[in-house]
């Protein structure tokens, strides 16, 4: 087993009944709550964080408890807002900018890539900014081309940022604590469906450190790696698996940058074939990154195949039937996992089974 | 529908995720609207875009964006090369009181002034952003004021009262086609429901009902169904309803788009 990794957790918690199940929604907030509570360095600020839907109730409580100065919504001027919390990291603050879409970061782009991440290094080392930045990925009911995008690998591809992705409301509450306290940039990626999934969160702070991974399901077969919302697809797939006879391993990265190679490769070393599944575009995605990474270092030590699964390279349909075509799910994972350990085009495609089936975010809003 | 009436159809308007109405009155096709919010494939963007993004090119209608703000500076750009033209067609820009606040609204008001563009910017005030009122996101929550620093003419309308809004609109497009540069309108309106879907929302506590009240007592359809005979309007009303039907059984009975279409228009081959 990987030393490196972050210590295997039971997802579904049998084995202690005393921890609290919390949503992802709780974990969030929970986590960005107690880091103001410790340090009144830490801001929480974004358009609509202090109005009634709170950003789905990941600020909810905020501003009654730690007051307007320290939790505000902002105008719609994500560029500004951007240099304005990277001004507040230059005085000493720890601010948190929330962003409801990913696709807005697009307007924040210039402070985030050449201000942000330079900073740092083309200062000499005399400044540093611990800035976090979330944002959300959409999908279903009409989000369509710009309220749907994964663009975590724009970050990735710059140096002095870091990109956490977490796909559990444990590794939401240890990630965000961990990138509160990073005293760099990091920008904090969630997908919408997750918000809505339950899991074990234990009450005090703790942080799920940058550059480790999780594996997440024991398998000898293949390895799939599967980035934010696409880990819940993975996990399922792999059942669908089991119910064939293949034993998949899965792996959270949960950072993305850093990544923990070491994980993956050692898990992969032991399979021979990986499978990276993104909620994102494949091409020069972070499925393209890690494949790239695996292969330049297992290439001759062993006999490897690979594969990345993605978005369609196409921009997102609203239409349903065209959105379904669009997404990766668990079963068309299952099927090119099988592909993959068979070596050959099965055509297989498993069966859907209900306790399996997608959760759907319906709307309004 | 006060503005797009002082347009032709040569002119050209960019809009919202909320361009509906603006869609209708620039002359799109409530079959294709319908059949667009249906994902079907008859839909104006094939069941593609959904409805943040009507278009129809053959009216006008030239885009919407659901990323605030950044039609407002598209519309100038087709308002240079109209000029460069020498065309007498005008772009007319649509926003929210919102969209004022992000960068591209001042950058795109100064380019509009250096370059006397013919476009008139709309902006449609309905005093919220989602749940968050322009007093507690603008330091200055007066937008005629402040966009007349950039060297433009701005006025405050009414939205609810039709025949002033044609009125000064048709006064703002005949200057503009006469070359006498951009021009700002802030049309002020309400809300009635929730910031997207089709539920009321004041239970959630951040307006009142009976803030709401007057604008839908004072509503611009209502006032100008009353300005007409009661015969006419019987009959205006029994045809619209019959096209809203149509409408509703075209997208009902059409088919969704093949899945050959998920790959296409990603380019122009
Ligand atoms: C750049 C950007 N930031 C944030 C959002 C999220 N958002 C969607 S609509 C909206 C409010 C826009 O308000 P306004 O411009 O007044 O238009 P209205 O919805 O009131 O018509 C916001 C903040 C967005 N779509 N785009
Ligand atoms: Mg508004």
């Amino acid at each position: 087993m990987a030393d490196t990794a972050q210590r295997v957790r039971p997802r579904k918690d049998s084995t202690s009944p005393s921890t609290r199940q919390l949503s992802y929604v709780e974990a969030v907030r929970e986590a960005a709550e107690l880091e103001m509570a410790r340090n009144p360095s830490v801001l929480v600020f974004g358009l609509d964080v202090d109005d009634p839907k709170a950003i789905q109730g990941t600020t909810r409580g905020l501003v009654e408890r730690f007051g307007r100065e320290r939790v505000f919504g902002t105008p719609l001027s994500e560029d500004a807002m951007t240099g304005v919390a990277i001004g507040m990291a230059l005085a000493g603050l720890r601010p948190i900018h929330v962003h409801i879409r990913m696709d807005f970061l697009m307007l924040a782009m210039n402070q985030l890539v050449n201000v942000a991440a330079k900073s740092r290094y083309m200062y000499g080392g005399q400044v540093h900014l611990p800035l976090v930045v979330r944002a959300m990925i959409g999908k279903s009911w009409g989000q369509g081309a710009q309220h749907s995008q994964g663009l975590h690998s724009f970050f990735m591809h710059v140096p002095g940022l870091k990109v956490v992705a977490p796909s559990t409301p444990y590794d939401a509450k240890g990630g965000l604590v961990a990138a509160i306290r990073d005293e760099n940039p990091v920008v904090f990626v969630e997908h919408r469906l997750l918000h809505f999934t339950q899991g074990p969160v234990p009450e005090p702070l703790f942080e799920v450190k940058p550059g480790k991974a999780r594996i997440t399901a024991r398998g000898d077969d293949l390895t799939i790696v599967g980035i934010s919302w696409m880990q819940i697809e993975a996990l399922r797939a792999q059942q669908y698996l089991a119910d064939v006879g293949i034993s998949a391993e899965v792996i959270d990265p949960i950072w993305l940058s850093p990544l923990d190679l070491d994980t993956i490769c050692q898990s992969v070393e032991r399979t021979g074939r990986l499978l990276v599944v993104d909620t994102a575009w494949t091409n020069c995605g972070a499925s393209a990154e890690i494949v790239a990474q695996v292969a330049e270092r297992l290439q001759g030590v062993r006999e490897l195949r690979l594969r990345r699964l993605g978005f369609a390279p196409t921009t997102c349909p609203t239409t349903p039937v065209l959105e379904d075509l669009f997404y990766p799910d668990a079963r068309r994972i299952a099927a090119c996992a099988r592909d993959l350990v068979e070596e050959r085009s099965t055509g297989w495609m498993p069966q859907p089974r209900e306790d399996l089936k997608q959760f759907e975010f319906k709307g309004p809003f | 529908m006060g503005i797009c009436a002082a347009l032709r159809s040569e002119d050209v308007v960019f809009g919202t995720y909320r361009g509906h109405a603006l869609y209708l009155a620039k002359g799109g096709d409530l079959r294709a609207m319908v059949a667009e919010l249906f994902g079907k494939e008859t839909g104006c963007t094939k069941g593609k875009g959904g409805s943040m993004h009507l278009i129809d090119t053959a009216q006008g209608v030239m885009g919407m964006s659901a990323v605030v703000g950044t039609t407002i500076a598209n519309a100038a750009g087709y308002a240079y090369a109209l000029k460069l033209r020498r065309s007498s067609a005008i772009v007319a820009s649509f926003f929210g009181d919102g969209a004022t606040e992000e960068g591209v609204f001042a950058e795109t008001l100064n380019f509009a002034v250096l370059k006397r563009l013919p476009i008139l910017f709309v902006c449609e005030n309905n005093q919220y952003a989602i749940h968050t009122h322009q007093s507690q996101r603008q330091g200055l929550p007066d937008i005629c004021q402040r966009v007349r620093g950039f060297g433009l003419p701005a006025e405050r309308l009414d939205g609810n009262d039709l025949p002033t809004l044609l009125h000064v609109a048709e006064e703002a497009v005949a200057a503009l086609r006469a070359g006498e540069g951009p021009r700002f309108l802030e049309v002020m309106t309400y809300r009635w429901r929730e910031h997207v879907g089709p539920n009321l929302d004041f239970h959630l506590g951040y307006r009142d009902q009976a803030e709401a009240d007057p604008w839908i007592a004072n509503d611009a359809v209502c006032r100008v169904g009353q300005l007409l005979d009661p015969d006419e309007r019987e009959q205006i009303e029994r045809e619209v309803e019959a096209e809203v039907a149509d409408a509703l059984a075209f997208a009902q009975e059409s088919a969704f788009p093949p899945a050959s279409e998920l790959l296409c228009d990603v380019f122009k081959e």
